[in-house]
């Protein structure tokens, strides 16, 4: 059977992809990409805590689901930004929208 | 080695190779269809893990939906598709040491754990995830609130979503 150390250590690295991701993508459809592949890695680890833990109790699932409904949304919102901000300033280069700057 | 051990370092070398992939390829078409290939990674990962009924959900919100979105975005803000400037920022190489940074201090903070390399107890034969799921979901002693929260969470969303792209001619 598994070991739990391998499932965390794979969660823990595409968290990190996901990391670098966000941090470093400059069109910002591709940062929202990063931050998929973080709730990803956030995801593996509540099911696996679910399944090594005690899995009568169905804690870890019930969480994951929520983050799958908030992923969600948070995907809908910020491709909705995103596509208003593109009809404006006719960029997704996250450097460039800087409306809010002064 | 097991089996179930052989399929798991197959899905992990998949997911994390094609997720290096989503963060650095270019054209930001295929960086979606990395990203599908993950999330179809991800999701034979909770097969093995015995929650199918989130295996299933995965296959179909995230590929079906989400990464669909991603690529219907990508779609509308096409001019900047074939980019002429670098994809990635000036400090970058700043970015990967701190990734591997988080990775090294996450492993380090796990492995100081005493429960790190415990193994799954087998699931007895009569146990009915999907159905304890939904008990848990539904039951006001459970997570109804939660669950209902998320639901209103997901509709304030959509009618967000819908109001800040709709074009006003």
């Amino acid at each position: 059977m598994l070991p739990l150390s391998w499932l965390l250590a794979l969660s823990a690295a595409l968290f990190c992809i996901g990391l670098f991701g966000v941090l470093s993508r400059k069109n910002a459809v591709a940062i929202l990409l990063g931050v998929e592949l973080m709730l990803n890695a956030v995801n593996i680890n509540l099911v696996s805590f679910w399944r090594y833990g005690n899995f009568a109790q169905m804690s870890g699932q019930v969480f994951a689901i929520i983050v799958f409904a908030v992923a969600a949304a948070e995907v809908a919102v910020g491709l909705a930004l995103v596509i208003s901000v593109y009809r404006q300033r006719n960029t997704v280069i996250a450097d460039d929208i800087d409306m809010m700057k002064w | 080695m097991s089996l179930a051990q052989i399929v798991f370092l197959v899905v992990a070398a998949v997911i994390l190779g094609s997720a290096l992939l989503v963060v650095t390829t270019r054209n930001l078409i295929h960086a979606a269809l990395w990203l599908i290939v993950t999330l179809f990674g991800v999701a034979v990962l909770y097969a093995l893990l015995n929650a199918g009924f989130l295996a299933v959900v995965q296959v179909v919100i995230y590929i079906g939906a989400i990464a669909i979105l991603f690529i219907f975005a990508v779609m509308l803000t096409r001019a900047d598709l074939r980019d002429r400037a670098p994809q990635l920022n000036r400090g970058w190489w700043l970015n990967i040491i701190l990734a591997l940074l988080t990775f090294g201090g996450l492993i380090w903070l796990f492995q100081s754990w005493t429960g790190f390399s415990k193994t799954a107890a087998d699931i007895p034969a009569g146990f009915d995830a999907v159905a304890q799921l939904g008990n848990a979901l539904i039951s006001p002693t459970g997570y109804l609130l939660p669950f209902e929260v998320a639901s209103v969470l997901l509709l304030a969303a959509l009618v967000g979503a819908v109001y800040v792209a709709f074009s006003r001619k």
